[in-house]
């Protein structure tokens, strides 16, 4: 009985890091949508900006195939990866932060900027 | 005790790769910390900051790589990459208008799923380069990868050129569009099955192209109006397609990041979807077979008769009512009236007439993007009520002064039921004792349907750009 059960585990593929990956990914899940569920509409454009930034982290997967990249077409499309990523992650930061520093006026301080003069960060 | 330190220092050092996963153990919790800050006013700066932060932490350690340190035609490759994204990453994001968010938010999604695609490509080639079979778990994670990011990226691509009005923002059908949808969908599955079974590279290829097609004849068909919520779910999608990667590449970090955003991004899409009344599904498949019954042409119905008002009469009107809902659309932000009407508001205020502006949660090109227009305009929150707020409230209203609006204060929306947009909430602006609309023309909104509300004898209608009407208005309120 022992003896045929390693030999059965012996000759399966491992699957120890996938069952550990799928655990992470589905507490991940909870997690999203428990952080999520509660946010009020005026926050919807910046969260999805945010987020849409979060998920440039998509960059360190680019620079990790990057340097295992062998041969033209591996570098070709690796370099691509990167920029691409690097496009999201940058841009993604930079446009929510842009989208929030608009949200930080207290009420009394409306009135120092005077006539239609742009907000900090506008630069229409 | 110097010594013993050391000791204690040189007994714990840890292999460097226990290092790098410890760092990026930290940046989950900063992208946990950045999205749960970005569900509050408050702290939702601070919550992106961090976000930023955690993903420069991570981003530079993953240079720790032994395959990374040295510095070979890779390392360059990779810097030189970095460099040129960021270089054409911030001006961007910095320089485009507030009115243009949804597009560039659009962009950056399409591109990450674009990278995600990638890497599941490269790690399939890398690993038959060493003359590796990938296990069928592997395989499928590579697929999947490939499937849900090139998806992503042609979505994304449509969604920009919707958006930025390159092609017209109403659904596009043409015959046999379900025949077709279906054939893709089906020869994708096949393929996957295909492949998982045989296991030839080659069938990836032809995946990314399929996928790439799935995504334009997926998104043609949806309306302008709804792309937001479509970039909302097309978010999630590339979020799942870096969680993908993750799987592929053995990475904690993007499975965590990618699966928080993918399950966000589901979330924020119902959200989305129930805010303006109506389910997923409807929005993304209601153009199949149905014909959209949009009455009145490109400029509404000549025909009939409404009543065109002078800045003077309105201005009259303002100055001397006690309550004035204003009602912002999209009009607003595209004329860059939002600091006029703040100027507007102001000036009405200071006379003692009670104001708020009534904000419908689609108002914009985007659920939430009016506030952003108006907070950009230092207009406080208090002055800003959500539409469940602000309904109660419109029939004690004097005036309801919609400001290039048109479909969040349509009646058809209650009472039409073939219309397309029925069902969806509004803002009662019907019940206020007068209505004034500032428009440019009669043409109907991005819905493309005509609105009642404008041929009521109770509305006036201001023609013209809406900074311009805007600032005759000031004028006018000034002096009467």
């Amino acid at each position: 009985m022992i003896g045929l059960l390693t030999v059965h585990v012996v000759a399966a593929p491992d699957y120890t890091g996938i069952v550990g990956y799928l655990t992470v990914f589905v507490l991940a899940a909870f997690v999203g949508i428990e952080v999520v569920s509660k946010v009020p509409s005026i926050l919807h454009t910046p969260l999805m900006s945010g987020s849409n930034a979060i998920h440039g982290i998509v960059l360190v997967g680019a620079l990790t195939i990057m340097g295992e990249a062998h041969g033209t077409p591996q570098l070709v499309l690796g370099f691509l990866a990167v920029f691409l990523a690097t496009l999201n992650i940058v841009g993604g930061f930079v446009v929510t932060d842009r989208m929030l520093e608009m949200f930080k006026g207290k009420p009394n301080e409306r009135m120092k900027p005077k006539g239609g003069e742009p907000g900090p960060g506008a630069s229409a | 005790m110097p010594v013993a330190l050391t000791q204690v220092v040189a007994s714990i050092s840890l292999p460097l790769s226990t290092v790098r996963n410890l760092v990026y153990l930290v940046a989950i919790i900063g992208f946990i910390l950045a999205l749960k800050g970005l569900g509050s006013p408050k702290y939702a700066r601070q919550g992106n900051q961090l976000g930023a932060a955690a993903a420069i932490l991570a981003v530079a350690i993953t240079f720790t790589l032994p395959s990374l340190r040295h510095a070979d035609k890779n390392l360059i490759l990779a810097l030189v990459a970095i460099v040129l994204g960021a270089a054409i990453a911030v001006p961007v994001a910095r320089k485009v208008r507030m009115t243009a968010m949804p597009q560039l938010v659009a962009v950056f999604n399409g591109v990450g799923g674009g990278a995600a695609a990638l890497i599941s490509i490269i790690e399939l080639l890398h690993l038959h380069s060493l003359g590796l079979k990938p296990a069928v778990y592997v395989t499928a994670e590579v697929l999947l990868g490939v499937l849900i990011g090139a998806v992503s990226f042609s979505g994304s691509a449509i969604a920009f050129i919707k958006l930025q009005e390159l092609i017209t923002g109403r659904p596009i059908t043409y015959p046999g569009q379900q025949v077709i949808n279906g054939i893709v969908g089906v020869a994708i599955a096949a393929l996957i099955v295909v492949s998982l079974v045989t296991g030839n590279i080659a069938f990836v290829y032809i995946l990314l192209v399929l996928a790439l097609i799935l995504g334009v004849i997926f998104v043609l068909p949806i309306g302008g109006a709804d792309v937001p919520v479509l970039i909302s779910l097309l978010n999630s999608f590339t979020g799942l397609a870096v969680a993908a990667s993750g799987f592929v590449l053995d990475n904690d970090l993007l499975i965590v990041a990618g699966t928080l955003v993918g399950a966000s991004g589901i979330i924020l899409t119902r959200l989305m979807s129930s805010a303006m009344g109506r389910s997923l599904p409807n929005i993304l498949f209601s153009a199949f077979g149905s014909v959209i019954t949009a009455t009145g042409g490109e400029e509404g119905d000549a025909s009939r008769p409404v009543r065109t008002g002078t800045p003077e009469d309105v201005g009259v009107l303002l100055a001397y009512a006690r309550k004035v809902v204003i009602i912002p659309g999209y009009g607003l932000a595209v004329a860059q009236a939002q600091h006029t009407v703040r100027e507007l508001a102001d000036a009405l205020m200071a006379r003692g007439v009670e104001v708020f502006f009534a904000i419908h949660p689609v108002a914009g090109r985007m659920p939430g993007h009016m506030n952003v227009l108006l907070a950009e305009a230092n207009v406080p929150y208090d002055e800003l009520k959500e539409m469940d707020e602000a309904n109660p409230e419109m029939s004690t209203a004097d005036v309801a002064l919609v400001v290039g609006a048109n479909d969040t204060v349509n009646p058809a929306a209650l009472a039409t039921p073939g219309s397309p947009i029925f069902g969806m909430p509004i803002i009662h602006a019907d019940e206020a004792e007068n209505i004034v609309f500032l428009k440019r023309s009669m043409r109907p909104g991005f819905a493309g349907i005509d609105n009642e509300l404008l041929y009521d004898p109770k509305t006036t209608m201001l023609f013209g750009d809406a900074k311009d009407t805007l600032t005759k208005l000031v004028a006018a309120v000034a002096e009467a």
